[in-house]
């Protein structure tokens, strides 16, 4: 099923919790809601679902307009944080309850439905479980129940909330990777709701990174993480560092020293962000980023430096090979590989390391060129 | 074992033993010297056995109307918010302050057949005052309290999720009620019943006034009772009590054994 999100706006008493937001999300996808608390992805995940309205703007799933059904209507599969099973039902009734409260018409028979739902508590991996009370499971198990309840409605499409949010860190990984396999089994359209990167960028096919009710980028996980189209995204997904800069004349200069960066087409005050992967280590004279390390710290594969820049003693994170041994208080040059530069004033207007252009490339060759560009 | 089991359990039992056990005893005691056959006698004479009857079918029927109504009640001042919520929700506690003589009198005046409501009624041929429905009437009215003031943490603790979840399975408004959130409150309701009950077993106080109290007719039996004291007949006023506190025993084990089984059953907690 299709899901169309066009323009939609929504208000709490006249507090925007979404403003005009759009998303076209394809049969079969598995998308993620990424983004910290408060960015209005709970939201949207609930006016898919018709647990709330739009205060303005559509919704459509495939060529059907949803947004004015209610949600009993809608048909969508929903998976609650807290799991919200019905504590006085054993798990059997639990999972039976969406078939068994259709009207009579279109309820099939008792066996049929009873028959369901142990099919589907031998999908979601728990048979035998059918006479348990939802307080005799376990966080994991109650989690798969209320995964196999909503299922059980076949939905048109699969909505979860923070589906791993209270569960411990290694059942999260198992029940991860045994969503992605369920989904790729099913073939649901399904979207979920995460604040955790690494879930989403691992799960989904598709990530849509919201800050403040609006949608930051969407995109694959490589596209989020390698071209982050905003410094939001790019402060939020992976590691990352960034330094205030001044453009002058192409020429990218922090702490009034030249970087050995260049750039065309953006001029003025701007932020510089790099991973600390993406950094070089400047050996001698030659224009760099001057930093103090002020601290060190071994990691499984390099060693994580943070260096304070300039008088004003921003800090900046890199990793360098195990090779290059650091001492506090020594000072370094560093040259970002990769790296994006976000205009201050508008921060729509961008340069990265590929779309530099020559002078930039030449830059990072080494002094020389530089020297011969600037004649 | 928890450290205090010791002293706190002494602790209870003699407190109980205090204030409850050793009264009853004696009670027990005073008609165990009655003797069987003579204590079989005043204890089913047929004007005990139809105030008892009075009695316990008025605070049956009582304590399920208070259950009707006062679920509604609870439910709308836990869930709503609405200008003068807090006025009402200070009333449900009136009928616990109100000494019950004064309950009865105003009760009685109203119902009357010349009082307000009274004489709406008596056109339609209904008469409440003087009359067994007069006593159901003053029994709902001090048991309402009982219902509403269990129910209410119970309604507020309800989880929004749980009802929304039944939505998204495509369960209407009524169905999420019947199967979802009166089955999670039915451990409350049944604890609700059984307090409003014991509570109007035991009313004298507001009864007596609107009751007329006619032997075989709207006598209740802890009128009985001292009717049977002021004719310094102790005799037939402990049986008449011991025989109450037989059944209202029994009565009130039962429906705790019930409450454990519905709180195995629906009180599963999350």
């Amino acid at each position: 099923m299709d899901v169309s999100i066009l323009d939609v706006r929504k208000d709490f008493d006249r507090f925007p919790a979404l403003h005009g937001v759009s998303l076209e999300i394809r049969s079969g996808e598995l998308v993620a809601l990424l983004g910290p608390s408060g960015s209005g992805k709970t939201t949207l995940l609930r006016l898919i679902a018709g647990l709330e309205f739009p205060t303005e703007g559509c919704i459509r799933f495939g060529e059907d307009d949803a947004s004015t059904r209610s949600v009993q209507e809608r048909n969508v599969g929903f998976v609650f944080q807290s799991y919200a099973l019905f504590r006085h039902m054993t798990v059997l009734d639990n999972i039976a309850f969406g078939l068994r409260v259709r009207p009579r018409a279109s309820r099939p028979p008792r066996r049929a439905i009873r028959a369901r739902a142990l099919e589907l508590l031998d999908l979601v991996q728990l048979p035998g479980l059918e006479g348990r009370f939802p307080s005799q499971l376990s966080g994991g198990q109650r989690q798969r129940v209320a995964l196999a309840r909503a299922l059980a409605i076949e939905p048109r499409i699969l909505l979860l909330d923070e589906p791993f949010g209270a569960l411990d860190a290694k059942v999260r990984k198992e029940l991860r990777r045994w969503l992605r396999d369920l989904h790729d089994s099913t073939g649901h359209t399904t979207v979920f709701v995460t604040h955790d990167q690494e879930e989403a960028l691992e799960l989904a096919d598709r990530v849509v990174v919201m800050s403040q009710g609006r949608i930051e980028q969407v995109g694959t996980p490589d596209e989020i993480y390698d071209a982050p189209n905003s410094p939001f995204v790019y402060g939020f997904i992976g590691e990352s560092s960034a330094l205030p800069v001044e453009v002058d004349d192409g020429e990218v200069r922090t702490a009034d020293r030249p970087t050995g960066l260049r750039v065309e087409g953006l001029e003025g005050p701007a932020t510089l962000f790099f991973r600390p992967r993406d950094v070089d280590i400047v050996e001698g004279a030659g224009p760099s980023i001057a930093g103090v390390a002020v601290a060190v710290r071994r990691r499984e594969d390099g060693r994580r430096v943070e260096l304070e820049v300039g008088p004003a003693r921003h800090r900046v994170e890199v990793e360098l090979p195990l090779g290059r041994r650091v001492v506090t208080g020594e000072r370094l040059g560093l040259r970002p590989r990769r790296w994006k530069l976000f205009s201050a004033d508008d921060p729509a207007r961008s340069v990265d390391w590929a779309t530099a252009g020559a002078g930039a490339a030449a830059a990072a060759a080494g002094p020389l060129p530089l020297a011969l560009e600037r004649q | 074992m928890i450290p205090g089991f010791g002293m706190t359990l002494g602790f209870a039992l003699t407190y109980l033993a205090l204030i409850v056990l050793i009264p009853l005893a004696g009670l027990l005691w005073r008609s165990a010297a009655l003797g069987w056959s003579d204590f079989w006698r005043l204890a089913f004479d047929p004007r005990t056995l139809h105030a008892l009857e009075v009695s316990f079918g008025a605070a049956l029927l009582a304590a399920c109307i208070n259950v009707l109504f006062g679920v509604p009640v609870a439910w709308v001042l836990t869930r709503y918010r609405f200008p003068g919520r807090r006025v009402l929700d200070a009333m449900v506690d009136l009928p616990f302050a109100l000494p019950t003589a004064v309950a009865g009198i105003s009760l009685a005046a109203l119902y009357a057949p010349n009082g307000w409501i009274g004489s709406l009624l008596a056109p339609l041929g209904i008469k409440v005052a003087f009359t067994p429905l007069g006593i159901v009437v003053a029994l709902i009215f001090i048991g309402l309290p009982f219902v509403v003031r269990t129910l209410q943490p119970v309604v507020a603790e309800i989880d929004r999720e749980i009802e929304e979840a039944a939505a998204t399975l495509g369960a209407s408004r009524r169905q999420t009620l019947a199967r979802v959130i009166l089955p999670s409150l039915t451990p409350a309701i049944l604890t609700g019943f059984a307090l409003a009950l014991a509570r109007a077993v035991g009313e004298y106080g507001s009864v007596i006034f609107i009751a007329g109290n006619i032997p075989f007719v709207s006598e209740i039996a802890p009128l009985l009772i001292v009717i049977r004291l002021e004719e310094f007949n102790y005799a037939g006023a402990t049986a008449v009590a011991a025989i109450m506190l037989a059944i209202s025993f029994a009565m009130l084990l039962a429906i705790n054994l019930i409450q454990a089984w519905s709180r195995r059953r629906f009180g599963h907690g999350s």
